[in-house]
């Protein structure tokens, strides 16, 4: 029992790292999450049930986390606004010497300067986190999304 | 009379008049995008009358008894493939008692069955079943029923016309008006041609987003070549697009549609052209493969070709990517932008690939096209606030005619030219 409550709790400390780096705009430190031959997506729920291959942003190296940071702070226009992840347990479906596999579902709220706090984006992540000499990394996260409208765009990692 | 009264006078008779520059649409008054009952009119001349209006691809509804629901203008309606594989489009309110009666985004189904009431339809709209049409017998004596003359064949659903070509589906509420190949003329019909050669498509997903500014604003972004360097600064920055590459741009013959034709040229360094300030010439991507380009036969040379059907769809071939982007508008400050990614059914799993990695530099999220929506929903925020200004839209010229450069916003005074003919204002 006592490993798996160390899994347990080295993986919401990851997702809680998660959370704080991408609501806190370090980029950075967001793509040094993933392992370097990793899997970043984010897809409409529709598509990962329907088994259509497309998602909002797919990204299958740390390289492509890089120039996805890149394009956020030096290209791609947008109204500014602050995110604010809430991450719920995770579920733990396979642990092993060198992976675990979980789950956990996810809200993020956007808010614009001068305007209330809305929900931007639900869903759930669907993660596969390998053990490193530097800790719990991503080698996958999938974020599947319920919101059936984007509002206007995502610009920043769910 | 004097001045101020002729004033109040001609303020009491058209509050919102517009008023044309020089009578002609190189300043556009901000009132096109913000009255609702303006809109309202649009909705009427331009979804629900004289135009095809975009549904979808048949690859979306490949068997029988396949449908997809969608939106012509705001209007929900329904595809469908019917059992002689022909397809079909009918507005989705019961004919019975309105109810907007078809939930569910897609499907597979012998009928639609209205839940209130069960009246139900067949694949192509017509009225099949409705409970109780001779009444209910009771105690020897018949109890309510339709009144005898009541004729099902008079009270299926709304059928629009559809046209088919290519693979892709259109469709209109109004049966009188000319054919889908007139409606967009032979210019553009050839690139539309060019990308619905007859090859089957495969669909590789959606992307939706709500776009909080005027549905007219995203046909004026694809008629716009004056932004693409400016805005988007990755394509500058990563090579994509430059303000030299050589181009075309091509109007049917009312300038409603239009067609942007560009081809990628390696000739000077990029900042030479483009003077974009935050132009990082050096700047080399982690991982080149979002931009792993291979060039496919039916190009036929040009990288992108953007066109713009009015009133509801947009046709993307950015290099490798390929999509339709479905206008469907919300009141005349909002509307959603329906991206329908696709592929041929001949393409090997490798052009796949390319065509999913390149999606990134597009939709709600892309390199690319975020900031789209982003200046939509400002540019709408800037027009509610000053509705008696007006646009500007006077690169190129005022007068409206195809270019063979990019250099000009002649597609957009086009489109209103057209507008104002349409809407007699």
């Amino acid at each position: 029992m006592s490993e798996q409550l160390e899994t347990y709790f080295a993986v919401t400390q990851l997702h809680a790292r998660y959370a704080t780096v991408v609501d806190a705009k370090d980029w950075d430190a967001w793509c040094e999450l993933f392992v370097d031959d990793c899997v970043y997506r984010i897809q409409p729920r529709e598509n990962y049930e329907r088994g259509f291959p497309l998602a909002t942003l797919s990204f299958t190296s740390k390289g492509m986390l890089k120039d996805r940071a890149y394009g956020i702070r030096e290209t791609l226009f947008h109204d500014p606004y602050y995110q604010r992840h809430v991450i719920g347990a995770p579920l733990i479906l396979e642990s092993s010497a060198t992976h675990i596999d979980c789950e956990s579902n996810y809200a993020v709220f956007r808010t614009k300067l001068s305007e209330l706090s809305t929900v931007f984006n639900v869903g759930r992540y669907i993660d596969r986190i390998v053990r490193t000499p530097e800790g719990l990394r991503f080698q996958s996260r999938q974020c599947v999304y319920d919101s059936e409208m984007i509002p206007n765009s995502i610009i920043y990692p769910i | 009379m004097n001045a101020i009264d002729a004033t109040l006078t001609q303020l009491q008779s058209s509050p919102s008049a517009l008023n044309w520059y020089e009578n002609g649409t190189s300043r556009i008054p901000f009132r096109v995008y913000t009255d609702a009952e303006r809109h309202r009119k649009e909705l009427e001349a331009f979804f629900y009358k004289n135009h095809w209006c975009y549904v979808g691809l048949e690859a979306e509804i490949p068997n029988v008894g396949d449908f997809k629901r969608t939106a012509i203008g705001e209007r929900s309606v329904v595809m469908s493939r019917a059992e002689d594989g022909s397809v079909h489009v009918f507005e989705n309110v019961c004919a019975h008692r309105g109810m907007q009666f078809c939930r569910e985004r897609h499907g597979n189904r012998k009928d639609f069955v209205c839940p209130y009431h069960q009246w139900s339809y067949s694949l192509k709209g017509d009225l099949q079943g409705v409970p109780f049409i001779r009444g209910v017998k009771q105690d020897g004596k018949v109890n309510g029923g339709m009144p005898p003359d009541f004729k099902k064949e008079e009270h299926g659903l709304t059928k629009l016309r559809v046209a088919t070509r290519g693979g892709v589906v259109f469709a209109t509420f109004d049966h009188a008006m000319e054919s889908f190949e007139d409606f967009v003329g032979e210019a553009v019909l050839h690139y539309f041609d060019r990308m619905f050669n007859g090859r089957k498509l495969k669909i590789l997903g959606y992307n939706r987003q709500r776009i909080p500014g005027n549905w007219k604003l995203m046909q004026e972004n694809i008629k716009d070549p004056y932004h693409p360097g400016l805005l988007h600064t990755w394509f500058v920055t990563f090579g994509l697009w430059r303000a030299d590459n050589k181009a075309e741009l091509k109007m049917d013959r009312h300038f409603r549609h239009a067609a942007m034709i560009s081809t990628r040229g390696n000739a000077q360094a990029a900042n030479e052209v483009s003077k974009v300030s935050s132009f990082k010439e050096t700047m080399q991507l982690h991982d080149a493969r979002f931009l792993d380009i291979v060039p496919e036969a039916w190009w036929n040379g040009p990288t992108a070709v953007m066109t713009t059907l009015f009133p509801s769809v947009i046709l993307q071939q950015q290099v490798n990517s390929v999509s339709t982007r479905h206008i469907q508008p919300r009141g005349n400050g909002e509307f959603d932008f329906v991206w329908t990614h696709f592929g041929y059914e001949d393409d090997a799993p490798e052009m796949t690939e390319r065509r999913l990695r390149q999606s990134n530099l597009f939709g709600p999220a892309g390199f690319v096209s975020a900031d789209d929506g982003e200046v939509i929903e400002l540019s709408q925020k800037g027009f509610e606030q000053k509705p008696d200004h007006r646009a500007l839209a006077e690169l190129g010229g005022r007068d409206v005619g195809d270019t063979d450069h990019m250099v000009t916003e002649t597609l957009i005074r086009g489109m209103y030219a057209y507008w104002r003919k349409v809407m007699g204002e």
